[in-house]
């Protein structure tokens, strides 16, 4: 789990948080928050309180208006979640080729349920709705990367990847 | 047999993702020849011409959407793109934006100077972030090249563009949840009238169209609308993107003319391939997941024994009864194995998860189909449920704020409606459910008079 | 003045009125309304039970909506028909939206401090059903305090939204929102956090439902044991009109006068409601007319409020 102590962007992103909030109109900068709420997440792990009053902050809005839209979307993690978020599809395409099998698998791997995650940290299995990648399925999403035609070998090495990864940081 | 590609000609050239490749194969030429040639009515009359419909599900004439933008205020005007692609069994806009970003800029540019936009954004949905990078280099270069920013290509006319994230919520599909998304807030659906094209995002007018919808214009400015007009089959007019998955050979997204027909989309090779495996036809859906499922003897043929195509009109032929609709071309093919069911029960929990919660016949009928479609999945249920379950689709349909509670509603009718045999039999024989799927049951038999 | 038709019933109405205001000033079968509230701005549109059939949109277009509409939020145009009442469409489609309010509702009412003037109760007394067909678990949430006068029991809400307008409209800073979404959306102020301004209260006086409870009321009576009598004092903060709600001599509660849609006339602050309870400290005006359809009246109080409580009388 990521500490979440001194919510402070670093310049470099503070720079990001001036140009995105030049896209809206003047006294429009709440609808900076979306983009903001991502690179927040980016860098503190989740959403926080903290998180989410620094935000409100940089928009000058009030905190409730914060915590009513980070709580409304679903990509944003409200409460800690592991190193690797492994965000498997469960709609119906998705589905009709196996993705129950997929999620079972995981389970049984990591020895956690769905919305869990692992004692070191290193992962949470999210079960997730439609992810457009019905063609390509069964898959899941791990940051912002797509991994489709999942099967049990593929899974296997992709968990192996992202355990060599994090040891390298 | 070769067919008219109109947007997907050049889209497996690796160069086509940068400018300088897009530029080489043609592109920008609708930019060009709309700002330096033609007034902006001009491009709003051929888009009309066209008859190019809304690709986003509803299929409403774009033309006709564009003419109602609001020019009576002195307001801002503005063009979204709603690139929130989240429709199960849709991902179709993902391939355009991913492999040929420089199409929907330059859509985004020719469409905001037919409707007198000076900014414009596309909001794409938040799981697309790695697209989002994309089409940011593709903003950025357009900009370097002088296809954006002030006076475009020597012109008076100027434009931004920006691309904007949502956050993870199927409704910010609905045009005016999108609106709301990309002013900061909940994605909760405006109540209409006003309409966006009156008073949309900051209450300013506003144009929402889908991705696909945006990346015709340049063809149709090109080309002209008529020459768009003459692809397709009727009030169908023009190319349309099927993205195919389920249980076939060869799922992917597919440019097909429309007016192919559905057989021979699903079974020939150079689309779908086939059921995967030899298996049986078992169920359709022909347009992502709130379109109605069409049983294995209504997917071919119409219920007048006429061959079904993939167009507006075809799909849509015997109502809600015997037809479904072509909705977003979310194409998902279901064999003899599958559950309806079970399928069924998810989709329902798709909603259920989606529902914004803002009115209250979706807020808590969605969650209640789910519950009793649960319960009838996993051999719990009763026969009175099924019952109970047609009515409280029926309580949702119509009543709400925005078309979610109808998209929720759909497919659970029709379900019932094609399949209650299978349905029933998961009451009456709930250990043996749990073990094995029904299989084809009823639903390769001849047509019967079923009611609406 | 455009005319509209409602139930066969036609009347001259302002440009720019609602279906629903049109049939209330008829008066005559008007349509419930669970979220909207005219003194909210934005309110409305919904829960959904004041949907209507419009048949004939207006003199130029003779064509009915498709959809059924919500009447709050629906503008009339000059020759617009409308059916409330009189279409089986309406009443049916009605009686669905109350079910599925009602199917998390807990049937507390013998405990909640709102019974005897709910509107969600008048709702399914008047539109609903007998019986449920719900057989699943209800959404349930713990009491929470927020603040001294204020408990909110999520439990019970029908996620309306007025006290979000209230507190937007009304006070300088909401602290409470709408979070999470669907049906697990819920009033909160996410973090604990006390919702404490001057007009904090009003979100009492605008919840239809048990939702949002007076503090200093909880317990002390059912609402039909207390005599409503309207009362003014001097108050730097609000008009200070209000109405007193006594048990004998003992005011138990203030609230601020409700109409017979329930809303309130005028707005009052927390100082006349929760911290001005002796009699003295009023000016009594006499009788509240309570004419809901309400159990307040129903019981003992039938439209003739005329008689004035003898007890009262004196006081004056």
């Amino acid at each position: 789990m990521i500490e979440t102590q001194n919510i402070t962007f670093s310049p470099e992103r503070l720079a990001q948080v001036q140009t995105l909030l030049k896209r809206y109109p003047e006294g429009k900068q709440k609808s900076a928050i979306l983009p903001i709420l991502h690179l927040a997440q980016k860098d503190f792990g989740w959403i926080s309180v903290e998180v989410m009053d620094y935000v409100a902050g940089l928009l000058d809005i009030q905190h409730i208006e914060v915590y009513e839209v980070a709580t409304f979307y679903t990509m944003f993690h409200v409460h800690p979640v592991g190193r690797n978020v492994l965000e498997v599809c469960r709609t119906g395409p998705c589905m009709l080729v196996g993705s129950d099998n997929i999620v079972k698998y995981l389970e049984q791997k990591l020895n956690i349920q769905d919305g869990e995650t692992t004692p070191d940290g290193m992962f949470t299995i999210k079960t997730v709705e439609c992810l457009g990648a019905c063609g390509y399925a069964p898959m899941m999403q791990v940051g912002e990367k797509y991994h489709e035609f999942l099967t049990e070998e593929k899974i296997d090495q992709l968990l192996e990847a992202f355990r060599q990864n994090a040891t390298q940081l | 047999m070769s067919r008219l590609k109109i947007l997907t000609e050049h889209i497996h050239k690796p160069e086509i993702t940068g400018i300088e490749g897009y530029i080489k194969n043609g592109g920008y030429r609708a930019v060009e020849k709309a700002l330096k040639k033609m007034q902006p009515d001009e491009v709003t009359e051929e888009v009309k011409k066209s008859g190019l419909r809304g690709r986003g599900g509803a299929g409403f004439p774009t033309g006709m959407k564009w003419s109602f933008i609001f020019k009576g205020s002195d307001k801002p005007r503005y063009l979204l793109c709603n690139a929130d692609e989240s429709e199960p069994g849709t991902f179709k806009d993902r391939l355009l934006m991913e492999k040929i970003p420089h199409l929907l800029v330059e859509g985004m540019i020719a469409s905001s100077f037919a409707l007198g936009v000076r900014t414009a954004y596309i909001y794409i949905r938040g799981e697309y972030m790695y697209i989002l990078h994309i089409l940011q280099q593709a903003i950025d270069e357009a900009y370097a090249k002088g296809y954006l920013g002030e006076n475009i290509l020597g012109t008076s006319y100027s434009l931004d563009l920006h691309v904007h994230p949502g956050g993870g919520a199927y409704i910010c599909g609905e045009e005016t949840a999108l609106i709301e998304s990309l002013e900061g807030k909940r994605g909760n659906p405006r109540i209409k009238p006003p309409f966006p094209a009156v008073e949309g995002l900051w209450g300013c007018p506003t144009i929402v169209n889908n991705v696909e919808t945006i990346c015709k214009v340049p063809f149709i400015i090109n080309e002209g609308g008529e020459a768009y007009a003459k692809i397709g089959i009727g009030a169908s007019t023009g190319t349309k993107l099927i993205s195919a998955c389920g249980n076939i050979n060869k799922p992917g997204v597919y440019e097909i003319e429309l007016g192919v027909p559905v057989e021979e989309f699903i079974y020939s090779d150079e689309y779908c391939g086939g059921i995967k495996g030899g298996k049986q036809l078992k169920a359709l859906v022909p347009g992502g997941s709130s379109v109605p499922i069409l049983p294995n003897r209504l997917i071919t043929t119409t219920a007048k024994g006429e061959p079904r195509l993939m167009s507006y009109e075809s799909l849509a032929d015997g109502g809600f009864a015997t037809g479904s609709m072509l909705g977003s071309g979310g194409f998902i093919v279901f064999d003899e194995d599958q559950c309806v069911v079970r399928n069924t029960w998810n989709f329902s929990r798709f909603y259920h998860h989606e529902s914004c919660g803002q009115c209250s016949p979706c807020r808590e009928g969605t969650g209640w189909m789910e519950k009793i479609l649960h319960r009838l999945e996993h051999g719990h249920g009763r026969m009175e449920d099924i019952d109970l379950l047609w009515d409280v689709q029926r309580k949702i349909e119509g009543n709400t704020i925005c078309p979610f509670g109808d998209a929720s509603a759909w497919p659970v009718a029709a379900a019932i409606r094609h399949f209650r045999d299978e349905f029933e039999w998961h009451v009456l024989q709930p250990q043996e459910a749990t073990r094995r799927n029904y299989g084809m049951g009823r639903s390769a038999e001849p047509i019967e008079q079923v009611t609406a | 003045m455009p005319k509209v038709t409602i139930d066969n019933i036609t009347i001259d109405v302002a440009p720019g009125t609602t279906i629903l205001n049109a049939a209330r000033m008829i008066g005559e079968n008007v349509p419930p309304a669970m979220c909207y509230y005219s003194k909210l701005q934005g309110s409305g549109g919904k829960c959904r039970v004041c949907l209507v059939k419009v048949t004939k949109s207006s003199e130029q277009n003779p064509r009915g909506m498709p959809k059924l509409v919500a009447s709050c939020c629906t503008q009339i145009a000059d020759g617009m028909v409308v059916e409330n009442v009189t279409s089986p469409e309406v009443i049916e489609a009605r009686k669905g939206i109350v079910e599925l309010l009602l199917i998390n509702h807990p049937l507390d009412c013998p405990v909640c401090d709102q019974a005897g003037e709910c509107h969600l109760q008048d709702l399914s007394y008047e539109h609903g059903a007998a019986t449920t067909r719900y057989d699943f678990g209800r959404r349930t949430f713990d009491k929470i305090d927020i603040g001294p006068y204020i408990q909110l029991h999520m439990t019970r809400c029908i996620l309306c939204y007025r006290c979000v307008y209230t507190a937007d409209q009304l006070t300088n800073e909401r602290r409470h929102g709408i979070i999470n979404r669907g049906d697990a959306a819920e009033i909160s102020t996410y973090i604990q956090n006390v919702i404490d301004n001057d007009f904090s209260g009003n979100v009492i006086d605008v919840c239809p439902v048990g939702a949002l409870t007076d503090k200093t009321f909880r317990f002390k009576s059912r609402v039909w044991f207390t005599k409503p009598v309207n009362a003014h004092r001097n108050c730097d903060k609000c008009s200070g009109k209000v109405t007193l709600w006594f048990q004998g001599e003992e005011v138990l509660r203030v609230t601020g006068r409700k109409d017979k849609y329930g809303e309130v006339e005028e707005f009052i602050c927390n100082t006349c409601r929760f911290e001005t309870k002796q009699k003295s400290d009023w000016v009594i005006e006499g009788p509240r007319r309570i004419d809901t359809h309400s159990v307040i009246a129903q019981n003992h109080l039938p439209y003739e409020l005329d008689v004035v409580h003898p007890q009262i009388e004196a006081a004056q």
